[in-house]
């Protein structure tokens, strides 16, 4: 429960991303003095609020050998202060009738409160505490260790399909630290202890590294006052987290193949590293974003009318972009062969389908049909202001600005077919790629 | 700072909390509408966002199955955006797209269920297009097949997923000779044998006016949703309600191992409930929010995570089915210390029933119970179908206005004999795992 988003946060800012709040829902931005930014969404339908605060640290920061540090010291961040007392943090919110969660991703941390809106100075106040204050010892640690070695049995280690995932990541990036997983490596979570929580947790916790997002029934000069009183007497850290070590140039197409005894419906994936919204030019990653929709979202995209409907090869295919992250990240495709159908053609089927979209580039109907969804997405998006405070928090932790996220769609709305081609051309490599089969134990060989 | 609030909490935050119970009623006017057609519904009018949500539930789902054809419904459900009238899959989807419509269709054990979200502006024909595909599904050869490869695949995968297996025994084992052993999904063998025309028959027999439950809100008022729903039923048959096929009551009490090789243990654990027209029925929830329903504050979460790391979670539930009425939970605890997690669990069951709750569990729950009601109602998508339910329910229009009266009222008196109902030693479990020492 706490880090519920673990695996989830990722796919969900890349359909987020899209999405900007109207007229209906005004967003305002602040700064305090100590360098934490706060943004206020408001939406007056019902009397609650979404309090949440996102440290602009994740799993891709923690030092080497440490895997699984952020996240694990997400759940420690629960524990007590000498103002809260052990295990109380929920309890309070719970009996304040709220309810209170955290998530880990590679890029950031995030905690967050939906309660009604007359209590948020409430959960201000004890989050605020928190971000200094936390009171911890090794038998807190010790049970909250295993906790995770379970979490990370039930997330990965009890499903062969992110065992695979894992292994996956752990290819495409040879040098980045997004190749290690989240929730950490098994035997490195075994050996984290309090000297790496307590650590992790001073240097990277501070207002100068965190982002306020109130979102709900609230006015927006009100609760800058409540932040001010709130988190704006806290010092700030004044060191940001390093600058991660990049890759190197990707040379090799990097093919694996895995095989687990418990795997029924074997599929093919295959990821590319690409940029993002963030790291190069804003349009690159428009043209990705559009790209992944030609190929592989929903009935309409190339490779369910060509593979799952016209040949019949594949039950199920997919193309998937992440364009919010800080450092470069993944286009992903996949495709699940239909009974009597190999990998190799499943494989062969969707390589087939880029060649084409290289060749030919995009119709001016699928141009139109995937710039007039994004439109309407935002339409959608406004009756979820708690999606709204994930999109705006999850952005400005990877480094956009709100500026950023209102701009999407109009980047959107520029991209042009030749772009559309030539993001498939330019960035679709094989040698930036790896490919992986997951396969059962018995049966094809590929 | 506000730090003070937290030590003075039981009397200052109790006052708080009193005041917030209003909140939710004032903040949603729930109408109860009939269409020129005759179709009632409940109304909520929300014209901030430009947006208007329909959900329909019709009653009856899988448990219509017929006994050869688990899957039918399920199948059925999933094909009906999959080409109607004379759109095929792709034009359909197209012409949805071009709406900015979303249509969602799903079937369960006891309802067929349909949740449009519409812009207001393009309300009309996003209705046509959606009576479309409850009038003229068309169950189109290709589709059938796809769809059929799709759920064949997913059946496959759920073989060796845990969490499949112990659903399905636990309901195979609980509901022998009833709809409710069957899986919803169907078997591979049911769902290879359904023909085209029996998915046709399907939809005609279980989505008919007589048996829908409406709800609408957003940017419109009533006279317009009334139109909006005699359009979107138009094409349907009148039909009635179907019956209901009490099932079995007590689910077989000991443990039942499902062995797989998978490093952690999926438990499952259940009993006979309450039903949801039982006057102990309030008490019962409040109980099992206390017991395993609060999330970081229930007993299990305490005994079972927080004090023991033997889990990541662990939760109980009042499981209300229209044949059947259970509290159900689940835990998932490695192979050698799920028999330590399992022993546990049973005995925060027996704590409850020998002891109920304390003064400070109760005023605890009350206060959440109270407070978060408001958090169900932030967007029309939530509130229509808190409005289904409630409606399938029989909790009548003004259950969201006195709702946390009823929680309110509640005593230790009540906890204490609605806990009766748990019985630890009958509890029926069933383990997916290599587990050790049961």
């Amino acid at each position: 429960m706490h880090s519920g988003m673990i695996a989830r946060m990722v796919a969900l800012v890349a359909l987020l991303l899209p999405a900007v709040a109207t007229a209906a829902q005004p967003v305002s931005t602040f700064r305090l003095d100590n360098g934490m930014e706060v943004v206020v969404i408001e939406d007056h339908r019902a009397p609650v609020v979404t309090h949440m605060v996102w440290y602009r640290v994740g799993a891709a920061d923690e030092p080497a050998g440490h895997s699984g540090i952020a996240h694990f010291f997400e759940h420690l961040m629960f524990k007590g202060t000498h103002q809260i007392p052990e295990g109380a943090f929920s309890k309070v919110v719970a009996e304040n009738g709220g309810q209170d969660n955290a998530f880990t991703s590679w890029d950031y941390t995030g905690y967050f409160q939906r309660i009604a809106a007359d209590r948020l100075g409430l959960v201000m106040g004890m989050e605020a505490d928190r971000m200094r204050n936390l009171v911890l010892n090794e038998r807190l640690v010790a049970t909250e260790r295993d906790v995770i070695l379970e979490e990370r049995n039930s997330r990965t280690d009890n499903d062969p399909g992110s065992l695979f995932r894992e292994q996956m990541n752990a290819a495409l990036y040879m040098n980045h630290p997004y190749g290690v997983p989240i929730i950490g490596w098994r035997h490195e979570i075994e050996e984290l202890g309090l000297p790496e929580a307590l650590e992790f947790y001073r240097r990277y916790y501070a207002p100068d590294n965190a982002i306020l997002v109130v979102a709900g029934d609230v006015n927006p000069e009100a609760v800058l006052e409540l932040a001010k009183t709130h988190y704006g007497s806290i010092a700030p850290s004044n060191n940001p987290p390093d600058a991660r070590p990049q890759e190197p140039p990707q040379l090799a197409a990097r093919r694996l193949e895995m095989r687990d005894a418990r795997v029924r419906q074997p599929y093919v994936m295959r990821q590319y590293l690409v940029p993002t919204y963030e790291a190069e030019a804003p349009g690159t990653a428009a043209a990705l974003s559009v790209l992944a929709n030609v190929l592989g979202k929903g009935i309409t995209s190339r490779f369910s009318q060509q593979i799952e409907i016209a040949d019949r090869i594949a039950v199920s295919t997919g193309a998937f972009y992440n364009d919010s992250a800080r450092d470069r990240t993944a286009f992903t495709i996949y495709g699940v062969p239909a009974p009597g159908h190999t990998l190799a053609e499943v494989e062969a089927a969707l390589d087939a389908e880029i060649a084409r979209l290289v060749a030919e580039g995009p119709t001016e109907e699928e141009l139109d049909r995937i710039k007039r969804k994004t439109r309407t997405d935002l339409i959608h998006a406004q009756d979820d202001v708690a999606g709204l405070a994930r999109l705006y928090g999850s952005a400005l932790a990877v480094g956009l600005t709100v500026e950023d996220v209102e701009g999407w769609p109009d980047l959107i709305d520029a991209v042009t077919a030749e772009d559309v081609r030539a993001a498939a051309e330019n960035w679709l490599l094989p040698a930036h790629s790896v490919t992986g089969y997951l396969m059962g134990t018995d049966g094809e060989a590929g | 700072m506000g730090m003070m609030q937290l030590f003075t909490r039981a009397g200052a935050a109790l006052a708080v909390a009193a005041a917030l119970v209003a909140a939710p009623a004032a903040a949603i006017e729930i109408e109860e509408v009939t269409s020129p057609g005759g179709t009632t519904f409940w109304l909520v009018q929300e014209q901030a966002v430009p947006l208007v949500a329909v959900e329909i539930s019709f009653a009856g789902g899988a448990r219509l199955d017929p006994a050869d054809r688990p899957g039918l419904a399920n199948m059925m459900a999933a094909l009906l955006e999959e080409g109607a009238g004379d759109l095929d899959a792709t034009a359909f989807a197209k012409a949805a797209d071009e709406l900015a419509a979303r249509f969602g269709f799903g079937a369960g054990r006891d309802n067929v269920t349909v949740s449009a979200r519409m812009l207001a502006d393009d309300l009309d024909r996003s209705a046509a297009l959606l009576a479309l595909a409850l009038a003229e599904p068309q169950f189109d050869a290709n589709a059938v097949e796809r769809v059929r490869a799709q759920i064949l695949s997913k059946l496959a995968s759920d073989e060796t997923d845990p969490n499949a297996v112990a659903g399905r025994l636990w309901f195979a084992r609980a509901f022998d000779g009833h709809p409710y052993a069957r899986d919803t999904d169907g078997t591979p063998e049911s769902v290879k044998a359904i023909t085209r025309d029996e998915l046709a028959a399907a939809q005609k027999r279980l989505m008919t006016r007589g048996a829908a439950t409406v709800a609408v809100v957003g940017a419109i008022d009533a006279a317009r949703a009334g139109v909006l729903i005699d359009t979107i039923l138009a094409g349907l048959d009148e039909g009635d309600p179907p019956d209901a096929a009490r099932a079995p009551e007590t689910p077989p009490a000991g443990v039942e191992i499902a062995e797989l090789d998978v490093p952690q243990s999926v438990a499952i654990f259940g009993q006979k409930g309450l039903p949801r027209d039982h006057p102990d029925f309030i008490p019962a929830y409040v109980m099992n929010h206390i017991l395993g329903g609060g999330g970081f504050s229930s007993r299990l979460m305490e005994e079972v995570r927080e004090k023991r790391g033997l889990a990541y979670g662990v939760y109980s539930y009042l499981a209300n089915y229209e044949d059947a009425d259970l509290i159900l939970g689940s835990v998932q605890t490695a192979n050698d210390r799920i028999a330590e997690s399992l022993e546990v669990i049973r005995a925060e069951w027996r704590r409850m029933a020998e002891e109920g709750a304390t003064a400070e569990d109760l005023d605890a729950a009350k206060r959440y119970l109270t407070g978060a009601f408001a958090l169900r109602f932030d967007s029309n998508a939530k509130i229509a179908r808190f409005l289904v339910g409630a409606q399938e329910e029989d909790l009548g229009l003004d259950y969201i206005n006195i709702r946390n009266d009823l929680i309110e009222a509640v005593t230790l008196d009540d906890i204490r004999r609605v806990a009766k109902i748990l019985d630890p030693d009958g509890l029926s479990i069933v383990v997916v795992g290599k587990p050790a020492g049961l």
